[in-house]
């Protein structure tokens, strides 16, 4: 090949090369803004996701209350039975209707209010639990009788609706839960000051209820705390000490090396296998054979055990095999035991790792639902569990129950549960990512 | 201080806090100015003669960093159109930068900073504008490590040809391919397993495959980065044969360490130390008579 | 609160025992300042008889519990009038529940009659006597067990390695538990689905095309063919799974390769992390989401455009459980891409490539079988993902591709049949086991092939 052959050759390319650049700077543009556009809809939706959540689920962590103004009965004074007034305080105004106490009080506030259909229209404004409200207020401020205190009680949720603008008012009327007299008479309530949106209190203190406005998800957290802690006390030693066993004890001759395989891939693959899967599983083994109880946070945190077993046992191994060999053989090389190297040096040095993997594998396990609907966890308990085998429910599930409620004054609560849920899985999260760093900046 | 777009024919004065442009350069404080004193304590350096006739490259002042680390300081050398240089010097010298440097393989590489001149062919390759696609088509480069795609033989070689469009129909882009098979040696070898996958070549045999997948672009310039460093002395020598025979088409630039191999093939040889350029100077006069102290001590294996 | 009093006193017996036996050691010697004279460390000789007074009682106490219920619910049933021993299964059932919840004073369901008060007063005394011969059993182990350990200790006896021999043994049994679930499951899934293969053919399962479990609740139609064909979930599975993936696999894999070329440092650093807040959110709440957010919008979208769209539509499910397996695509791809080694891409770009040529010209290809087998694993998660489907997908097991139509699955078909109380021997209850069974397989089939790949890819480059 001459030099000028070369030359010319080398031109030809240069052109073709110059050719083909417009249409292929153009691909480079369309692929790279393919990827931004992939990369900020992941972003984007992450965004929506948590504005949506906390638009539709911050209003839920107020409630209505109406301010009534409720005289202390006589009655309660000339309790037959404790004439000295020894008994405790809930015993004496037992005698006395604190419903009652409510409608004389609505009556004092819309005097105009007397036909008896009107009246029940005036009392379906509070919640059914305004009475047990007063009550309460009544017996702790000590009632006196004849004092006359001003009590907050819940509204109804449709009143709470109302006034946190989750209902239009202007739909006809027998299309919407309230009146246009019972909207009146708030709009009369709220001009008198009486009416006033105070922190729900009842979503943190009550269990499950038919009514919105005394719905609170007490009960599932307990449930999801004894289910965590059933899991913790058996997946977490059960976990590392699978783990230490594969990596450090396990015989790794020529006949066991298909085995060890073999316990590889069935855990990665335990790790991949449907919760659902693992419901079923509690289901046949739990309730059905061992006749252990059902809806018991016991049988789900064994469930649960079972579902992190896995994550717990591929995080602790990467964290055992992350440990420098050196300390392995300075050990050993001073007459340890591998027993006392696994439990003196190894173990400690791996012990963020694991940690760390634990808490993700428990963060897994308190999000986790289907499983739980399969073992008789969806049950409606009002009833706040007090053990492990106390019927209960969890908060996913609670989640899930809410969600699939007719009633429009649970979305917000479903909302608000979802973000107490979310809440609690970045604190895990977060403490994951302490310990990760701190572990990193110790090596 | 030198202006920077007028090059002494001497060569530049390096001193400690750095020649060149003051307001291209950040970096005023250097760890290294205490070695750069030793370096320059000779006088100024480069010795030899950096100029060639018939100059295609030409790097003037060319200072690369990566992040805080100045790793080619002012370097000044041109390179004519058919001629094997050898780029010589201890490991972490700057060698490699200064070649990525010339066809802007430092662009990809985060927190990397080329200043200075470097024209192809009377072109400045760093203008705003100018496509790096454009310069690497006419600048090839050969790694230390061969590094064949997963794909065929004959995939590896058509790959540059395709993405550039450089074959109108399946017949041409044939013919590109044994051809460049050919130049590269290899066409004997592989003729029957053009479909298996290049990676299953030997050792020497994938960085010819390289070299072939070079030239199937037409280029004007390669650069070889230390390319027999990985391979058994026979494998090497082969490389050596084909870099003699490519040296009559193309101007090839090699980094090696290996001061036999730089005898061999090359016509010139410039010495690098910590990111300066030392000495320059042809082949049989920098191993029989080194300017330079540093050079001297290297060739002689005082410094390795 | 009786188990916490044993489990107590099982934990002083044992403390004592580890203070006896070391003693007893160190005695053996003649004193702590002769100790090198003993084989192990003195503690060892404590932890040896402090094992064997606790492990044993500590095996009965566990099965003990796992196998009472049962014993005892069979005791009562053999103890029951022959009236009330010859009725139906469920029927009995019911009776032992009514006799329990007597016992433990909770509400019941019947009158009560003079057979249910004298059952349930024999199971307290049963529960009673139960618990009363566990106790002396336990305590009884315990003491035999630490004095026969006390008797072997000797000087040159090894008690360092008979302790981590048993500890060996505790951590083999642990690691034996991730193999023994993968049984359990297998066990209780093939078993309940073959007694409703005895109910229902095999074939008209397989194959047939009409699924309506809710005709075999009467009772006079329970195995009733016809009805439980399981490929409308099938077909509705693949619909949901197919739309996930077109959303999961091109975002998923866009962004790995944005991130992993395009992006500077810093928004790597920050949108990676942002995006596997993606995969940690729970499913449930991707399922609110899908139902309450993503179904409307859907419909109002396909109504604006002149479709008629199914308030339950397979769209908006698969579109949520698509955004849900987006972070487990991209952290995949990301893997593979990464273990592309840098070279390929170097050689690629030094060519001339342009970046995106590099990428799907070389560094792509190379990545594909890492990148095949993300997607495998991410589909196996698709098919099985429950929550969202629940939520968001409709109940009809309609037999169409249509994504606007309402289409239902294997997992909420599970959840249907198997949410309430179960008879276990209802057609309808097996049916979600003989369900479980195919998921079991297909997703179980999934991920060993998908792991494969990874793995197989991952060990070609290192």
């Amino acid at each position: 090949m001459s030099s000028v052959d070369r030359q010319q050759r080398s031109r030809t390319a240069r052109r073709r090369v110059r050719a083909s650049l417009a249409r292929r700077r153009r691909r480079e543009r369309l692929f790279r803004a393919a990827g931004l556009l992939a990369t900020a809809a992941g972003l984007a939706f992450l965004g929506m996701f948590f504005a949506s959540l906390i638009a539709k689920g911050a209003s839920a962590f107020v409630q209505t209350h109406v301010l009534l103004d409720v005289e202390t009965p006589v009655a309660a004074l000339i309790d037959p039975v404790d004439p000295v007034g020894q008994a405790d305080p809930i015993d004496l105004i037992d005698p006395v209707d604190p419903d009652a106490l409510v409608n004389d009080s609505l009556r004092e506030l819309f005097p105009l209010v007397t036909s008896r259909n009107d009246r029940r229209q005036l009392a379906r404004l509070l919640s059914i639990d305004a009475g047990e409200s007063v009550r309460r207020a009544l017996v702790a401020a000590g009632a006196e009788a004849g004092t006359r205190l001003s009590i907050w009680v819940p509204a109804a949720a449709t009143v709470d609706m109302l006034s946190k603008g989750q209902l239009d008012p202007d739909v006809e009327e027998r299309l919407r839960p309230l009146s246009d007299v019972q909207i009146a008479w708030v709009a009369q309530l709220k001009g008198e000051g009486r009416l006033k949106k105070r922190f729900n209190s009842a979503l943190f203190t009550n269990g499950d209820s038919r009514e919105p406005e005394l719905a609170g998800i007490r009960g599932a957290l307990m449930g999801s705390f004894y289910m965590l802690l059933v899991t913790m006390a058996l997946a977490f030693p059960i976990g590392v000490a699978a783990a230490v066993y594969l990596e450090e004890f396990a015989p790794r001759n020529r006949w066991s090396a298909p085995f060890g395989r073999l316990i590889e891939v069935n855990i990665n693959n335990l790790a991949a296998v449907p919760s659902i899967v693992f419901g079923l599983l509690g289901l046949a083994v739990f309730i059905d054979w061992l006749a252990l109880p059902r809806s018991a946070p016991l049988v789900g945190g064994l469930v649960l055990s079972l579902l992190t077993l896995p994550v717990i046992i591929i995080a602790s191994r990467a964290a055992i095999q992350s440990v420098s060999p050196s300390i392995r053989e300075a050990a050993l090389a001073l007459g340890a035991s591998r027993m006392q190297m696994v439990f003196h040096h190894i173990l400690p040095q791996a012990l963020p790792g694991v940690l760390t993997g634990t808490i993700i594998g428990m963060s897994r396990a308190l999000g986790e639902t289907a499983p739980l609907l399969m073992i008789g966890m969806v049950a409606f308990i009002v009833d706040i569990p007090g053990g492990f085998t106390d019927p209960a429910t969890a908060l996913p599930v609670q989640i899930y129950l809410w969600a699939d409620t007719p009633e429009p004054a649970f979305a917000e609560r479903t909302s608000a549960a979802i973000l107490v849920l979310l809440g609690f899985l970045l604190v895990m999260n977060l403490a994951a990512v302490v310990i990760r760093q701190r572990m990193e900046n110790k090596v | 201080m030198n202006d920077p777009n007028v090059i002494e024919p001497g060569g530049v004065e390096a001193s400690a806090d750095g020649p060149g442009d003051p307001g291209r350069r950040s970096d005023t404080v250097s760890p290294r100015s205490a070695v750069a004193e030793q370096i320059t304590e000779f006088g100024r350096i480069p010795v030899g003669n950096v100029r060639c006739e018939d100059p295609f490259i030409i790097a003037e002042n060319v200072n690369a960093y990566y992040g805080d680390i100045h790793a080619i300081r002012n370097v000044t050398l041109e390179i004519a159109k058919s001629e094997v240089i050898a780029l010589i010097g201890p490991s972490g010298c700057g060698k490699t930068t200064f070649i990525r440097c010339l066809n802007r393989m430092n662009d990809s590489v985060e927190h990397a900073r080329v200043t200075g001149r470097i024209t192809l062919d009377g072109q400045d390759i760093y203008e705003r504008g100018l496509d790096p696609v454009v310069l690497r088509a006419r600048i090839g480069m050969v790694f230390q490590k061969p590094n064949p795609f997963p794909k065929s033989v004959y995939d590896n070689v058509a790959y540059g040809p395709r993405i550039h469009g450089l074959a109108a129909d399946r017949a041409e882009l044939d013919d590109i391919v044994h051809g460049s098979l050919e130049r590269a040696g290899l066409l004997k070898e592989v003729k029957d397993r053009l479909d298996e996958p290049g990676t299953e070549l030997s050792g020497g045999q994938q960085q010819r495959l390289c070299i072939a997948r070079t030239i199937a672009v037409n280029p004007e310039v390669i650069l070889m980065d230390e390319p027999c460093s990985a391979l058994d002395p026979i494998a090497t020598a082969r490389i050596e044969d084909l870099i003699d025979e490519l040296a009559e088409d193309y101007a090839i630039v090699i980094v090696t360490h290996s001061m036999q191999q730089a005898a061999r093939v090359s016509r010139r040889v410039a010495y690098f130390h910590l990111g300066m350029l030392v000495e320059v100077d042809e082949t049989d006069r920098i191993f029989t008579n080194p300017q330079h102290k540093l050079t001297e001590d290297y060739i002689t294996g005082r410094i390795g | 609160m009786q188990d916490t009093t044993l489990l107590l006193s099982l934990t002083v017996l044992a403390l004592a025992g580890f203070y006896a036996g070391r003693g007893r050691a160190l005695a053996l010697v003649g004193g702590p300042a002769r100790g090198r004279r003993l084989h192990s460390l003195p503690g060892y000789y404590g932890m040896f008889l402090a094992m064997w007074c606790l492990l044993p009682p500590l095996t009965l106490l566990l099965a003990w519990s796992l196998f009472e219920g049962r014993v005892i619910t069979l005791m009562l049933i053999e103890g029951l009038p022959d009236a009330q021993r010859s009725m139906s299964a469920g029927e009995l059932n019911l009776l032992v529940n009514n006799i329990q919840n007597l016992a433990v004073g909770d509400a019941v369901s019947v009158e009560i009659d003079a057979v249910l008060r004298e059952a349930s007063s024999r199971y307290r005394l049963l529960q009673a006597e139960s618990r009363r011969l566990l106790t002396v059993l336990c305590l009884g182990l315990a003491t035999l067990g630490a004095v026969s350990a006390w008797r072997r200790i000797r000087p040159e006896f090894r008690a360092r390695n008979r302790v981590e021999s048993t500890v060996e043994f505790f951590l083999l049994l642990a690691s034996s538990i991730a193999v023994l679930t993968t049984i359990g499951i297998v066990m209780s899934v093939l078993f309940e689905a073959l007694r409703f293969f005895q109910q229902v053919s095999i074939v008209d399962f397989l194959f047939g095309l009409n699924w309506s479990p809710q005709t075999a609740i009467r009772e006079d139609q329970v195995g009733s063919s016809g009805s439980f064909g399981i490929v409308p979930l099938l077909t509705g599975t693949l619909l949901i799974t197919v739309i996930a993936m077109l959303v999961a696999v091109p975002v998923g894999l866009m962004s790995a390769i944005y991130l992993a070329e395009y992006s500077s440092q810093k928004v790597r650093a920050a949108a990676k992390p942002m995006l596997e807040i993606l995969a940690g959110i729970p499913t449930v709440v991707y399922g609110f989401f899908a139902a309450l957010t993503v179904a409307p919008w859907v419909r109002d979208a396909g109504e604006a455009i002149g479709l008629d769209v199914a308030s339950e539509s397979a769209l908006a499910a698969g579109l949520v459980m698509g955004i849900m397996i987006i972070p487990l695509v991209s952290s995949l791809s990301d893997d593979a891409i990464k273990a592309v080694p840098g070279d390929m891409r170097e050689g690629a770009l030094a060519l001339g490539a342009t970046r995106s040529e590099a990428m799907t010209g070389v560094i792509l290809p190379a990545a594909l079988p890492g990148i095949v087998g993300g997607t495998l694993l991410a589909l196996s998660r698709a098919i099985g993902e429950t929550m969202i489907v629940v939520m968001a997908a409709g109940l009809a097991a309609n037999l169409t591709a249509n994504p606007f139509e309402a289409v239902t699955t294997v997992t909420v078909q599970i959840v249907t049949l198997l949410v309430g109380d179960q008879e276990f021997d209802s057609a309808k209850t097996l049916a979600a086991f003989a369900l479980g069974l195919v998921l079991f397989v297909v997703t179980m089939t999934l991920n060993v092939v998908g792991l494969n790949f990874v793995r197989r890819y991952r060990e070609q480059y290192e």
